[in-house]
């Protein structure tokens, strides 16, 4: 990408520069704790995130060994319930929703426009200790006895029966979403206002508008939640009529204020997503993107439809037969703008430079593993086999092909993509390479049976299934392939901290990739840029024919 | 050491069409994965870089191959979604001869009421070859009845009856599960549904049910209304205070602001339970609540009742002769009807959180009356 020095931003007044990066700008607990700066805030949202990625995990690993033996190996069925709750309450609301946005978001979202920081810094470093206070009152929840209503709170169960810590949990997570709301708020307005000059919009990198869209999904959704879940909270102290029957409420109600965030929050949780997987697709096939302007507007096109289909959530739920319909025909729409994402990251391929490094094997597991996860989503959308499907394994095959094989397989492909940028280290390529093999075999291990399972009927949240032992030999290979999938998720955690200390150095593009935020050092100075860069083309000017030439030539100049 | 089905057993009406649609979007699904993963893995070796492929004239942008992957995926779309609502319209329009069971939900039971009065638990039989329409309501919170084999699932929801119907197919016995998250016993609630053919059915109804032998559920109705006192007010024809109840059902009522309702199963339990919520045009507000008086058994009874055809007028000296006959007859068995309905609810009592320790009886006991369709 073309740029050109203006105005210089540090140094005016004449004084010798002595910044050295942002990570060694300040050393002390409180320059880290009371920063604004959009980098280390992301830092510390990446620590929080894998410590709760780490404890949902852990509540996933003693679901599936629970679930080997058909009457369970060592919970009781109510604690074997406080348990599934617990991973789904951590990972939907702790870290799926925060996972990219808040930190590769955050750290990039302002290079890449070529801006110092993102709009609001105090904001941005609140929303941080917003999600950590929503996440200590969660963990809290869990310390005092745990909650039992899963991660969906369906009333009047959460708000009448159970007698589990449903408040303080809810209390938590409302907190956490207005980390969400704030960070989505921040990056609305960074967008807006703050792209260097020459960065219009359809100069933007495709991560950027997929984080847009997704900062649009976050201000619109988020509140729905949050009031909705006060709403339980407030009929379980004060017997507030709302949700419950007994009380004179609707059950129901609570299920369509609920999904009308929750659906959206999937993609929250997928557009981001996207974002990384058209960086990796283009960067590592060194070609200019297909149909940009095709995938910025798909992204747009989901944020908005997802408003609409939070009723395919509800076909047995007693939601009139024309609602649902309307609903299915709506969510089959949904399904083409997701297609046109994958066509044209796949026609992005087509005549490229293909570097199969770690990051790009991630990115090819992304694609085959959300395609799965998508076409899985049609025998969902079609309400005659949903009846069939719903609530059982074959739904939580579905969502973890999207949530797992989507959002977390493209998370570790850009980190691994943007390392050596926060870092300024070269990870070991060699370990990652086959690492994220290991991690598309384990995860295809765990969740492929689930899928047939599931079509077997099984019902999922079930503790025990000794009245149908047949399911056995399934539970038995998803829970093999969870170990695998496991080890896959830890080994990075090493071969990553490990390169901070003996990782060669990175230089500012190792992987001469485009982009602004490739144009600086790595580690970034805290100001991102000596000077405000100017923008004077498109991002993805890459020139595949030229640079294929180049390569042949230089190889034939060795051989000669 | 395992049997390793692949498939749910087929025994319902909606079996065949259900699998049919589910596998023919598996079929696309399949095809559409398969083309995308060979593209995928085919340009990252052929393009890898270094190697020698053609890679002149690069392509970057294309209206027509774009238009192509929207207009396809949409047009395939709306004919898949065309098949599966075809389908649920069939799947939630039963028959007008559909043979009607209650079914009543709590944690952590199902409760089963055959039209003739008998009763089982977290059992249910039906006749091969007949339509059955279930109609459902949840004491507590909100459940799901899942029939796997059948293809069909609703939810069990509290304060409102839901139905589905089928028609069973295949002989034999198949499991039922409650599929909505219900509390510490969830997994446990559930049972067999056993389909037998339409005579062992009506042998199953005169001799298996709840021993002994009951009114059927309109007729407990028509006691409950008239013990109660029902018949107080709703006579045999409308008066000011209340309308006659005779032929109400489906109806569609005025309310004194001018909203409508047709008198369906949840509009009556309503105006059972809280009938000053809504106040028919023409009446005053006089009828007490019966809410917390009533167990949803005795709702179902006299919804059964009313939707018989109620008829105070011709049983206005309590009842019809023919019943009246019936009722001294088995007056027992009207006890009895109530030893059930406790019966019911102290296994509920029972039904504490499950110890390690009893969970292994409970394996053994289910080991021993294991589903047998497998």
């Amino acid at each position: 990408m073309s740029t050109t020095v203006t105005t210089p931003i540090g140094g005016l007044d004449g004084s010798p520069k002595v910044e050295q990066n942002y990570l060694t700008n300040g050393h002390t607990l409180k320059s880290w704790l009371l920063t604004t700066d959009h980098k280390r805030i992301a830092i510390l949202y990446l620590i929080s995130i894998t410590f709760f990625f780490g404890l949902g995990g852990a509540f996933a690993g003693l679901i599936r060994y629970e679930l080997i033996a058909p009457a369970g190996n060592v919970l009781e069925s109510e604690t074997y319930n406080k348990v599934f709750s617990a991973h789904g309450i951590i990972m939907v609301f702790l870290f799926l929703v925060a996972v990219i946005p808040a930190t590769l978001g955050n750290f990039l979202l302002p290079m890449m426009i070529g801006a110092r920081d993102l709009a609001f810094p105090r904001l941005n470093l609140l929303s941080w200790y917003l999600f950590n206070a929503g996440g200590a009152l969660v963990l809290a929840a869990l310390v005092n006895g745990g909650v039992d209503t899963g991660w969906t709170f369906y009333t009047p169960y959460s708000s009448l029966y159970s007698n589990t810590n449903v408040s303080l949990a809810i209390t938590g997570i409302f907190l956490a979403g207005f980390a969400s709301i704030t960070t989505g708020m921040n990056f609305i307005v960074t967008v807006h206002k703050m792209r260097a000059p020459g960065m219009t919009w359809f100069r933007l990198p495709l991560f950027v508008w997929a984080n847009y869209a997704t900062a649009v999904v976050m201000i619109l959704g988020t509140p729905v939640v949050a009031i909705t879940l006060l709403c339980v909270v407030f009929e379980r102290t004060f017997k507030l009529p709302i949700f419950s029957p007994e009380l004179g409420g609707d059950p129901v109600l609570f299920q369509h204020l609920f999904w009308f965030y929750s659906h959206p929050a999937v993609y929250i949780m997928i557009l981001p997503a996207f974002g990384v997987i058209s960086e990796l697709i283009t960067n590592f096939s060194r070609k200019r993107v297909f149909g940009y302007h095709f995938i910025a507007f798909s992204s747009l096109a989901i944020a908005f439809l997802g408003f609409l289909v939070w009723g395919h959530h509800m076909f047995v739920s007693s939601q009139s037969m024309y609602q649902s319909i309307v609903f299915s025909l709506i969510t089959y729409l949904l399904a083409v703008p997701s297609a046109i994402k994958i066509f044209n990251w796949t026609a992005t391929m087509y005549k490229g430079n293909i570097r199969l490094d770690a990051p790009m094997i991630y990115a090819i597991a992304f694609m085959g593993l959300f395609t799965v996860g998508g076409v899985t989503g049609l025998h969902l959308a079609t309400v005659s086999t949903d009846i069939h499907l719903t609530a059982t394994y074959f739904i939580v095959a579905h969502f973890h092909y999207v949530m797992v094989g989507g959002t977390i397989t493209a998370f570790l492909g850009g980190l691994h993509f943007w390392w050596p940028k926060m870092t300024g280290r070269l990870y070991n390529e060699s370990v990652a390479k086959w690492n994220a093999v290991l991690v598309f075999v384990g995860f295809n291990l765990t969740f492929f049976p689930q899928f047939v399972m599931g079509f077997m009927g099984m019902p999922r949240r079930y503790h025990y299934y000794y009245f149908a032992p047949e399911f056995q030999p399934y539970h038995l290979m998803s829970s093999a392939g969870a170990t695998a999938l496991g080890l896959g998720f830890a080994v990075p955690i090493f071969y990553l901290v490990k390169s901070l200390f003996t990782g060669e150095k990175a230089g500012a593009n190792p992987w001469g990739a485009h982009g602004l935020e490739w144009e600086t050092q790595s580690p970034p100075i805290t100001v991102n840029f000596e000077t405000v860069p100017i923008v004077t083309d498109e991002v993805y000017d890459f020139d595949p024919v030229g640079e294929h030439e180049e390569l042949m030539a230089k190889l034939a100049g060795a051989k000669s | 050491m395992f049997n390793f089905p692949m498939t749910p057993p087929a025994a319902s009406n909606f079996a065949g069409e259900h699998d049919a649609l589910f596998y023919a979007i598996t079929f696309l699904a399949v095809l559409f994965t398969l083309i995308v993963s060979f593209l995928v893995v085919f340009f990252a070796l052929k393009y890898r870089r270094g190697t020698k492929a053609d890679r002149s004239r690069p392509m970057y942008e294309n209206l027509a191959l774009e238009l192509s992957w929207i207009i396809i995926p949409t047009i395939l779309g709306l004919a898949f979604f065309g098949w599966g609502t075809k389908v649920y319209i069939d799947m939630r329009t039963p028959p007008k001869d559909a043979m009607e069971i209650f079914v009543i939900g709590k944690q952590w039971m199902w409760h089963v009421q055959h039209p003739n009065g008998v009763r089982e638990n977290n059992t249910l039989h039906v006749p091969m070859g007949k339509p059955v329409k279930l109609t459902m309501i949840s004491q507590d919170v909100i459940h799901a009845f899942y029939i796997p084999a059948f293809r069909v699932q609703y939810m069990v929801v509290p304060g409102r009856y839901t139905q589905m119907w089928f028609t069973p197919t295949k002989k034999g016995e198949y499991h039922l599960f409650c599929n909505m998250y219900c509390g510490t016993q969830h997994s446990e609630m559930g049972g067999r549904v056993v389909v037998l053919d339409p005579r062992e059915y009506a042998d199953w109804l005169a001799n298996n049910g709840s021993k002994p032998q009951t009114l059927t559920v309109a007729q407990a109705g028509e006691k409950i209304f008239n013990k109660v006192g029902c018949n107080n007010c709703h006579g045999g024809a409308d008066n000011q205070r209340a309308p006659s109840l005779a032929g109400i059902y489906g109806k569609t009522r005025v309310m004194t602001d001018g909203a409508r309702y047709i008198a369906d199963e949840t509009y009556l339990r309503e105006a059972i339970l809280r009938p000053s919520n809504k106040i028919t045009k023409g009446y005053i507000n006089s009828m007490s609540a019966y809410e917390g008086q009533l167990t949803e058994e005795e709702v179902v009874s006299l919804l059964a009742y009313i939707k018989s055809g109620a008829n105070p007028a011709a049983s206005e000296p309590a009842m019809s002769s023919a019943l009246a006959a019936k009722e001294s007859r088995i007056s027992e068995g009207t006890a009895g009807n109530y030893v059930g309905a406790m019966q019911f609810n102290s296994q509920r009592a029972d039904a504490t959180p499950t110890k390690r320790g009893n969970k292994m009886n409970a394996v053994g006991a289910m080991a021993a009356e294991k589903v047998g369709d497998q």
